[in-house]
């Protein structure tokens, strides 16, 4: 399974934003998105995951596992989210908001309990179930984060600057949760960011957005 | 079919507004087949004109109606510059829900209890400070020149627009435009009213307009406080339209279309007041005067704020005193026995109009609820950019005085053969639950993170899970407050409950108005009691089910 995007380009009001030729990532590989702020790497993310407000005309092709994906709903395309803040919800419990990721298809309040256990628990998290997601520390918010969309089985990642709003000594550690579970789990990944240490760190291709949009 | 919900609101919003204006105008003009009506003429207009004290009653609409407003207004600009960043003004906005809950009937009938020759006030001060034992022979309810009326009315309007201004104030960065003034030498008062009050100013013009369009042509606090004879002009109409020769319809349209012109001329005039005082302002700015502490305002205005808040509560307690009032002669403070008996008498008067109340209000708010969340929704999904000409559709209910369409509406009901039916009196009520509700929740639902219903879909869910999961659950404060005053607005409705009910639906509010004519106070206490209780219950539900629900949800507390 490789995530494909072919030949976008996002126009705001007749001004072009961005175009890509194309941009392949494969399964299990991070690839970065490099570019300063303004430069379309949120939008480019956002047109991926079906997201694009109405105000952007797009054209292009989203390929996932070779399928075009491009006219589905963003619930509809398998395509996991993370973004700078965790948005968890915090009307509902840590185990409530990882329930909301599980899929329908997994039946039988046991079976579903029994699977967000499994994951917390592999998560160093056992027991964090019925936590009220405001009382935990942030690393612990950005793995519950990604649990959420690892359970939720999506075919591809998108994560727009997931990091950038925690300290430096949880970075290191949340990047490597995040790039280890991608590596097993062998889906492709899409990386937006301005810190060179994330993409040093995704080990994948580096994509400079300026240089492309300009070229 | 999301795409049609606001097609379909503003069908049903602007149908009735329209087809009650069309079918006021006509008879105003002698056209109304039904009653022989069918050659246009001025007949209407000249039996207005004849009427005995018209042009009193038009005064005295005209001099309440702009009274109450001016006063209204500048007390809340007042407070407003006096407190500006100060504590009071926090703790005046937790004060403000269960002022805005209470009924206008119910708070004019408490108001009289406060203020008549026998009521609290000349109670409490007698005889000990007035030497009276028996109540002195003063005019100072239904006093022939409104002051009543004016100060029933002020007393209600103010916390609506100090409401108005503390959500204007939140996003104006007034602190930062007061520290910035402050720094070039500016007094606290003179830098809010110099720096503040211009930006605050568009987003109070809008509910200073509904105000004045209420002022000049509300009828049942009118009945309560204003004036008999003459009465305003509204009460005046009403007294025609329920006249038993329906003769008298003709000219009751002809006032009816006649208060529609003061009413739109009223709003014209305080709009080139607002185009002279801005003018002035800007002069007075260019002079550069920094004012100095503004002590007197800054101790005078919450001061005068306290006491109209304290009138407000004195109104509620003293129905409730009358309603389990056993003996109370007249300059006792308090009576002599507290009893059930006046409850226990009435309960079964009151169980029907009780419930009557209770289910239109419930109809007519899960209604709105459902069409304000269905636009709102629908812009969202759709990316619709709601304009100014929908804001202004969503006032224009409150803008038109209600007697201009209600008439004609209900001979548009009878058309339809639905006049008299709970379904008319909830439509009816909708006029103007709606925009109350939308209102309210509009603002929230539109600033909520849209990355959350990102983060939803993301996760597998479809708009309909995210709408219901996660935004309505996320919102369920807001919108149980919106719900909470769509009940409280529809539990206060007369004149539409009174047209479209076609006399056939009482409910507490048409009930107490009509025993506010003469009934014991006991009962007109208990009704009234009943009828500001009803909403303030609402009120607390709001409050208290989401701080239930969230109680283990630290990021779900208020901020």
């Amino acid at each position: 399974m490789s995530l494909v995007l072919e030949a976008p380009e996002i126009t705001l009001g007749g001004r072009r934003l961005l175009a890509l030729d194309r941009l392949a990532v494969p399964a299990g590989e991070v690839v970065t998105v490099m570019g300063p702020s303004g430069s379309g790497k949120s939008t480019l993310l956002a047109w991926v995951s079906g997201a694009l407000d109405p105000a952007f005309r797009a054209r292009g092709r989203v390929l996932l596992g070779g399928q075009d994906v491009s006219g589905l709903p963003p619930h509809r395309r398998g395509i996991g989210l993370m973004f700078q803040d965790d948005l968890l919800f915090p009307h509902l419990s840590v185990a409530e908001n990882l329930g909301f990721g599980l899929p329908a298809a997994l039946r039988g309040r046991a079976a579903r309990q029994a699977r967000i256990e499994a994951a917390l628990a592999e998560a160093e998290l056992p027991g964090f179930g019925p936590r009220d997601p405001a009382t935990l520390s942030g690393g612990q918010r950005a793995r519950v984060a990604l649990l959420r969309t690892l359970l939720a089985e999506p075919r591809a990642l998108l994560l727009d600057e997931p990091f950038g709003k925690l300290d430096v000594a949880l970075r290191g550690r949340v990047r490597d949760f995040v790039f280890e579970r991608v590596r097993r789990r062998g889906i492709p990944a899409l990386l937006v960011t301005h810190d060179p240490a994330d993409a040093a760190a995704a080990g994948g291709p580096v994509l400079e957005l300026g240089d492309a949009a300009a070229g | 079919m999301l795409r049609a919900a606001p097609w379909l609101t503003a069908a049903l919003f602007l149908g009735p507004i329209a087809a009650g204006l069309a079918g006021t105008l006509l008879p105003a003009f002698g056209w109304l087949p039904a009653l022989g009506g069918t050659a246009v003429s001025l007949e209407p207009w000249r039996a207005l004109l004849a009427a005995p004290g018209l042009g009193r009653a038009v005064l005295l609409t005209l001099g309440t109606g702009f009274a109450a407003t001016l006063l209204s207004f500048a007390l809340v600009i007042a407070f407003c510059a006096a407190t500006q960043g100060r504590t009071l003004a926090r703790r005046a906005q937790a004060a403000l829900a269960p002022l805005l809950a209470t009924p206008h009937a119910a708070l004019a009938i408490g108001f009289a209890f406060l203020v008549a020759p026998s009521g609290w006030i000349a109670r409490a001060l007698s005889p000990w400070a007035t030497g009276w034992d028996r109540p002195p022979d003063w005019a100072t309810v239904n006093d022939p020149w409104g002051l009543a009326l004016v100060a029933g009315l002020t007393l209600k309007e103010v916390p609506y627009l100090l409401l108005m201004a503390f959500a204007g104030l939140g996003q104006i960065r007034a602190a930062e435009a007061m520290r910035a003034a402050a720094a070039l030498g500016y007094g606290p008062v003179t830098g809010w009213l110099k720096v503040v009050l211009p930006q605050l100013y568009p987003q109070l013009r809008l509910p200073l307009y509904a105000v004045l369009a209420f002022s000049l042509s509300v009828v049942d606090v009118a009945l309560i406080l204003g004036p008999g004879a003459p009465p305003t002009l509204s009460a005046l109409v009403l007294r025609w339209f329920a006249d038993r020769d329906l003769a008298m319809w003709f000219p009751a349209a002809a006032g009816a279309v006649l208060l529609l012109a003061l009413v739109l001329g009223g709003i014209l005039a305080w709009r080139v007041g607002e185009r002279v005082a801005a003018a002035a302002g800007r002069r007075w700015i260019a002079t550069g005067g920094r004012g100095g502490a503004g002590r007197a305002l800054r101790c005078g205005a919450p001061a005068l704020m306290g006491l109209l808040l304290a009138a407000n509560a004195a109104a509620l307690l003293v129905l409730l005193a009358w309603s389990f009032a056993g003996p109370w002669r007249f300059p006792e403070a308090l009576p002599s026995a507290f009893t059930l008996a006046t409850w226990r008498a009435q309960v079964q008067a009151l169980a029907q109009p009780a419930m009557a109340t209770l289910a239109v209000a419930l109809a007519a708010t899960a209604l709105a609820l459902l069409l304000a969340l269905a636009c709102l929704e629908a812009e969202q999904r759709h990316g619709l950019r709601p304009g100014r000409r929908a804001l202004l559709m969503i006032w224009l209910p409150l803008l038109l005085p209600q007697l201009a369409f209600l008439f004609g509406w209900q001979v548009a009901l009878v058309r339809l053969d639905l006049d008299g039916t709970a379904g008319a009196v909830v439509w009816t009520h909708l006029l103007f639950v709606l925009p109350y509700v939308f209102l309210s929740l509009a603002d929230p639902w539109r600033a909520l993170d849209p990355r959350h219903a990102r983060a939803a879909a993301a996760l597998g869910a479809g708009p309909w899970r995210v709408f219901w999961a996660v935004k309505c659950r996320l919102l369920l404060r807001p919108l149980l407050v919106a719900a909470a005053v769509g009940f409280a607005v529809s539990a206060g409705l007369y004149l539409p409950t009174l047209f479209a009910g076609g006399g056939r639906i009482a409910t507490l509010t048409t009930e107490a108005v009509t025993l506010a004519a003469g009934a014991d106070r006991r009962v007109l206490g208990a009704y009234a009691a009943l009828q500001a209780l009803m909403p303030l219950a609402a009120y607390a539900a709001a409050v208290a089910v989401p701080s239930f629900l969230h109680r283990d949800r630290r990021g779900m507390r208020p901020a």
